[in-house]
């Protein structure tokens, strides 16, 4: 998979941020409960500003209730959230939201429209004229090794790597400087998730972005982020580099966890 | 009934009365949907043509006197063909009123009136099988009391009514095992096979002497006196003075009980048509030889009312669509009140469809626009229940990517959650479509046309070949609408989406 192209102009118009918090996100003691059951527990982290950061952790570990909060898709009980220096809350949250792309697992696309207007939506809502989305798309798809045929077809005729790339399109549709994963490459058989994995990496290299992706999968974290939070029941257990975790582990789980992936699928998270 | 709600009643009530009636040179006459009925008020219609002083329109087989009261109260209908007893006990609801002045006293002040007896009485009886009754030596009502075991079969209307079987069991102390309640025609092949054993007659009753029936003696004097009368409203005899005293001339007195058996058994078992049936007795002679065309004419009348029918279940699915889709959206949107506004549209769906369009009637008259009314409230619930549910279910991860992408309301109802819910909504207006068809036949009975004539007529003169002529067209229209919809589903239903 070759052909890709950094984007040379910035899409989304410029906004008052300074350089310096431009994709920048944090997170400071934040606090999220759903019922009896604690979602994040007093949780710190910061993301600088075009940098690949993974959120790593089992099924369960909080690292997704992370993405929604930074979204705006839901709020802290505790704590704060921002976004390039702006505290996400109720007022702030729909500008906020502009400035990120989100992906989901499988691609989360409209099953009732073809590929290319899926991509197309942002745009349309901002009502841009036709010229301009057929360019872009165009653009999106040389990025992401679709072809036009592929974009004509409805989500259900495309293979789940197909999906995956759709939707990363969409999600860079106005180029927001915020690029969130979940679960990407999480319904990918292991060829197809290796092939995006190496194909994404490259990507983020080309966009400098900053990028948030939350996965399960070591393997995932160590090709494609520069930075690793490492979670688990609703906890940070240890940040920094992958270097970092494996000499410098800060508690018996961490190595834990990187031996477990190493040798067998992932386990249910210990504590 | 609670106060506000008999006020609003109330004043579309007298905002209804003073639309019709005979204000615009017409004289609407009314019936209800049995033989007799319908004989008297062809020959009230033939005589007000004849006069000439007004034109005739025909309003007839209305569902009962439920019907025909409101009717006639609000203007719909401006004359119809009643019973003396039924204008005391239903209508004035006073058993004490016993003569045609006494009646006739009380409904003045109602902008209403009543003609002499037209000669005959039509009372309640109950009858037997002829050879149960000599079996077990049945004369009288009385009687009956010794045989707790004969199966009957009441009419609706008999079993209801204080004058009919609740009063006559008390006055007679009578306690039958097996009460059943069966449409009148139908209760006449129940008998005539053995299923029945005991009904509820009329004294004219064409039927009575070829079915062997023996009528048990009102030993203890129970029934009311049931003199045939012509009801009016006042301003008809006001307006049209001539015509009145026409149709009193014509008809008072002039028609014995014997007579009226005779017009009647002339529908019920030779199978002439109503209009000759009510020219015979105008003509004073007997029937002439069955005229032909009369398929040709039924096949006119299949059309006209094939256009009725469709012109019901379209523009009541068409308006339960345009109210029923956002209703659905709003209940989606708003979750509380949504649940109240869904249980309301439920409720209205309990209400029995033809009490619903009996409900119309004080609000809105009879005829189509009632009907249109009842038909559209009926066909609500499906469509705004489907799109609720069709809302409710699509996969949340794919609305919040919407709020995601900045969609915008307006755009994000139209591009994304009601395509996804596009095929539960189209299912709602399938269901609400092809039900429509079938109770859209109910609409006859407040006199909105369509294929529902047919069979209450049908029904009324015991003629299985008219109900078949009503019924089996409407079956082939909900055949039709339902492959009509599945076309649609093409067009409207997201490629995408389709299997």
């Amino acid at each position: 998979m070759s052909g890709i192209v950094p984007i040379a102009a910035s899409v989304v118009k410029p906004s008052r941020v300074g350089v310096r918090m431009r994709g920048m996100i944090a997170l400071h003691e934040v606090t999220k409960r759903f019922g009896e059951t604690v979602a994040l527990d007093a949780v710190s982290l910061e993301v600088r500003p075009g940098v690949t950061h993974v959120l790593l952790g089992s099924s369960g570990s909080g690292k997704s209730t992370v993405l929604r909060l930074i979204l705006g898709l839901a709020a802290p009980d505790a704590g704060v959230v921002s976004v390039e220096g702006t505290p996400v809350d109720a007022e702030s949250r729909d500008r906020l939201v502009a400035r990120m792309g989100y992906v989901v697992q499988d691609g989360g696309l409209y099953p009732h429209l073809s590929a290319a207007h899926n991509v197309a939506l942002a745009a349309e809502a901002h009502r841009w004229p036709r010229a301009r989305i057929a360019a872009r798309v165009a653009e999106l798809a040389g990025m992401a090794g679709l072809d036009a045929d592929m974009l004509r077809r409805y989500p259900r005729e495309l293979s789940g790597g197909q999906r995956q790339r759709v939707g990363l399109m969409r999600a860079l549709m106005l180029d927001p400087p915020i690029l969130l994963l979940d679960e990407p490459l999480g319904a990918l058989d292991p060829i197809v998730r290796a092939e995006l994995q190496d194909q994404l990496g490259r990507l983020f290299a080309g966009l400098a972005k900053t990028v948030v992706l939350v996965t399960h999968d070591l393997r995932e974290a160590a090709r494609l982020g520069h930075t690793i939070t490492l979670m688990t029941a609703g906890r940070v257990v240890q940040q920094g580099t992958l270097a970092d975790l494996e000499e410098r582990p800060a508690s018996p789980f961490v190595t834990q966890f990187l031996t477990a992936q190493t040798l067998a699928p992932p386990a249910p998270a210990g504590r | 009934m609670r106060p506000g709600v008999g006020l609003v009643v109330g004043v579309l009530l007298l905002s209804a009365s003073g639309t019709g009636a005979a204000a615009d040179g017409v004289i609407r006459v009314g019936s209800k949907s049995f033989t007799e009925s319908y004989i008297l008020a062809e020959v009230a219609a033939q005589i007000i043509e004849q006069v000439g002083e007004a034109r005739a329109e025909r309003r007839v087989g209305l569902g009962g006197t439920g019907v025909t009261q409101r009717a006639i109260e609000s203007g719909a209908i401006d004359l119809y063909p009643e019973y003396t007893g039924t204008l005391a006990q239903v209508i004035l609801k006073d058993r004490s009123l016993r003569t045609v002045e006494a009646i006739r006293a009380r409904l003045v002040p109602r902008g209403l009136t009543i003609g002499d007896s037209l000669g005959f009485a039509n009372t309640y009886a109950l009858a037997v099988r002829e050879d149960r009754g000599a079996r077990l030596g049945l004369r009288t009502i009385s009687d009956l009391a010794l045989h707790p075991e004969l199966r009957a079969a009441f009419s609706s209307g008999f079993l209801e009514r204080e004058d009919g079987w609740p009063g006559l069991r008390a006055h007679y102390g009578l306690a039958l095992h097996r009460v059943g309640v069966m449409e009148h025609a139908l209760t006449y092949r129940a008998i005539a096979s053995g299923d029945v054993e005991l009904m509820d007659v009329f004294s004219t009753d064409g039927q009575l002497e070829r079915l062997r029936l023996r009528l048990l003696e009102d030993d203890r004097r129970f029934f009311p006196d049931y003199s045939a009368v012509l009801l009016a409203r006042r301003e008809l005899a006001e307006r049209f003075p001539r015509t009145w005293a026409r149709l009193r001339e014509a008809l008072e007195g002039r028609i014995d009980g014997r007579r009226m058996a005779q017009l009647n058994a002339l529908v019920d078992l030779d199978g002439k048509p109503i209009a000759e049936a009510a020219a015979v007795f105008l003509r004073g002679g007997a029937a002439a030889p069955s005229g032909t065309g009369s398929s040709r004419a039924m096949l006119t009348e299949i059309g006209v009312l094939t256009l009725g029918h469709l012109v019901l279940v379209l523009i009541s699915v068409g308006a339960a669509i345009v109210l029923g889709i956002p209703m659905g959206i709003v209940a989606a949107r708003y979750r509380r009140a949504g649940q109240l506004e869904l249980s309301v549209i439920a409720m209205l769906q309990t209400v029995p469809a033809l009490a619903l369009l009996m409900f119309m009637i004080p609000l809105f008259g009879i005829g189509q626009g009632p009907a249109l009314v009842a038909l559209s409230l009926y066909a609500l619930l499906p469509i705004a229940r489907n799109t609720y549910a069709g809302l409710m279910t699509i996969d949340r991860t794919l609305l919040e990517i919407a709020w995601v992408l900045r969609l915008g309301e307006l755009r994000r109802l139209l591009r994304i959650d009601l395509p996804l819910s596009a095929i539960a909504i189209m299912a709602g207006i399938k269901t609400a479509a092809v039900t429509t068809v079938g109770t859209a036949t109910l609409a006859a009975f407040i006199g909105g046309g369509g294929y529902g004539t047919l069979i209450v007529r049908g029904l009324a003169l015991d003629d299985t070949a008219t109900i078949l002529a009503g019924a089996a067209p409407a079956a082939l229209m909900a055949l039709a609408f339902h492959g009509l919809f599945e076309l649609m589903d093409l067009v409207v239903i997201p490629r995408g989406l389709r299997k």
